[in-house]
């Protein structure tokens, strides 16, 4: 059970907490290609918590459409604005939902969608700053009905 | 294919401001994960890239994995600079294009 929690743990601040839990970057139990993406997405930095916000229903009872908002404090200005921002899952089949890219003319980072969850996870979003600095944050939803159909 | 529905919180707008956008467009977004009668998986089939151009110039874009939900809606915004077209294009896996089309008057 310990060893469950420090994996959720894990995966929920990044794979650079990975690098300090395990001493692995890929962990070898992960379901499915999300601490690949992550390190792809980071280039093996760890991203810090605060400033991203993701808004999801703590229960979906369909997975087939959960409405997700994800939003990055920034004054999105030409010498500081937020690049892109990653959106995975860890038990899904396939970790990636998203990319998303915003410019200084995007005004506001936030950007709003509807996934598909297959069952009760961990959704992660790491924003990537025009510095290169990187905030992370992730959330649980519990889905009654898986999404992704089979 | 039904064409995109398209919102923007104002058509008018002080240079500036920040103009939210609505957009939804009919698509089954096949996963590639299921499997029909047969137990053969469906081929792949979604709308990988969405852009939003604003006067010719992209302020927005995102790139969709299988996991977005079939008939994506997109929300977002952009800081109005200047009056023109609002141009969305989603492209499907096959290269096909969608595109909708809205205008922003900027004062």
């Amino acid at each position: 059970m310990t060893l469950m929690i420090n994996r959720r743990q894990a995966l929920a601040v990044g794979a650079g907490a990975v690098v300090l839990a395990g001493g692995f970057s890929v962990p070898a139990f992960a379901k499915n290609d999300s601490a690949e993406l992550i390190e792809k997405f980071t280039g093996g930095k760890k991203p810090a918590d605060g400033k991203i916000k993701l808004d999801l229903p703590e229960i979906a009872e369909n997975g087939n459409t959960v409405p997700m908002t994800v939003s990055v404090e920034s004054p999105m200005t030409e010498q500081s604005y937020v690049q892109e921002v990653l959106i995975v899952t860890d038990e899904n089949p396939r970790a990636g939902v998203a990319t998303f890219h915003f410019t200084p003319q995007s005004g506001v980072a936030e950007a709003n969608v509807r996934i598909r969850l297959a069952q009760t996870q961990n959704v992660v979003a790491i924003a990537k700053m025009n510095d290169g600095s990187l905030f992370t944050t992730s959330k649980q939803v519990k889905v009654t009905i898986g999404g992704c159909g089979g | 294919m039904a064409a995109p529905r398209i919102k923007l919180d104002k058509k008018e707008a002080k240079k500036g401001d920040i103009v939210e956008v609505k957009a939804l467009v009919a698509h089954v977004m096949e996963s590639g994960q299921r499997k029909n009668a047969k137990g053969e998986i469906i081929p792949r089939k979604i709308l990988n890239k969405f852009t939003c151009t604003v006067a010719g110039k992209e302020v927005f874009s995102a790139d969709f994995e299988p996991a977005i939900a079939a008939n994506p809606y997109i929300q977002f915004k952009f800081r109005a600079t200047e009056s023109g077209p609002v141009v969305l294009t989603w492209v499907d896996d096959d290269g096909s294009k969608i595109v909708g089309e809205d205008k922003i008057t900027v004062s």
